[in-house]
């Protein structure tokens, strides 16, 4: 058993319990916690396939960035205190058949693919090559996200607005 | 680890992600239902770049994670304002667009 072994089954360990955690706990702000556990874990599993940078992005834009918007959504939709925080699911035996469903199709077809591929060695630092590929090749797509970006910051805005 | 475990363990998020975004009611447990399948193409992405030394896998990743950024943003922008208007982020009692 390798070091990245036990750090896969560790990290995994970790990222099916809050995820399940996630859909299944009644109370939305506990959710929101668990979620952000879930996201930092996501981002553990990026440091074990080797992207240090994915990793720091995951941290700063999702784990802290997201889960601030989150919370600050719940506070103003819901009262914190008190039994409207407490959120119910419907039609359980449904969503469970669904998504086992779809979760034995992908197995099936992951255990009928051909023999998996080794692992190649990390021959370089791949974070000066990502910047490199974010101006050169990807240029044009970096932009139209950077547009998409104020776009939507501006939606968001204009949807959240008063009206005075 | 094979690259099948890391598909495996993304597989599992994503059905857990999508179990959410069916049972939940409130449109914000919606929400993070999608997050965690979204969350669970990014570790697919990364790791399909990683074992096969493809560079482009962890550029698009960054894409998708800030396209999610912008979709949580507006989304619930979305749930605030249907708060203020109906009083309630319940999906089930938002129905105006029934025929």
């Amino acid at each position: 058993m390798t070091l990245e072994m036990v750090g896969f089954w560790m990290v995994a360990a970790v990222l099916v319990a809050s995820s399940l955690a996630v859909v299944l706990t009644p109370n939305l702000f506990h959710a929101v916690l668990y979620l952000a556990a879930a996201l930092v874990a996501t981002g553990l599993v990026f440091l074990l396939l080797d992207s240090p940078f994915l990793f720091a992005v995951q941290l700063l834009l999702y784990a802290v960035g997201v889960m601030t918007v989150v919370v600050f959504a719940i506070m103003l939709t819901e009262r914190l205190v008190g039994e409207r925080i407490v959120q119910t699911s419907r039609s359980l035996l449904n969503g469970a058949v669904v998504a086992g469903a779809v979760f034995v199709g992908v197995v099936g077809f992951l255990i009928r693919a051909p023999r998996s591929v080794l692992r190649p060695t990390l021959d370089a630092d791949a974070i000066p090559a990502i910047g490199r590929a974010l101006v050169g090749p990807f240029a044009v797509t970096l932009e139209l996200l950077g547009l998409l970006l104020v776009v939507a910051l501006l939606g968001a805005l204009y949807f959240a607005r008063t009206d005075e | 680890m094979s690259l099948n475990a890391y598909l495996t363990l993304a597989a599992l998020v994503f059905a857990i992600g999508l179990f959410g975004v069916l049972t939940r009611r409130n449109a914000i447990g919606i929400l993070l239902g999608i997050e965690l399948m979204l969350n669970a193409v990014n570790i697919n992405l990364v790791a399909f770049a990683r074992f096969h030394g493809d560079l482009r896998g962890l550029v698009f990743t960054l894409f998708t994670i800030a396209i999610t950024v912008a979709e949580v943003a507006v989304g619930l922008a979305i749930v605030i304002v249907i708060f203020r208007v109906r009083r309630t982020v319940e999906a089930d009692r938002l129905d105006l667009l029934r025929g």
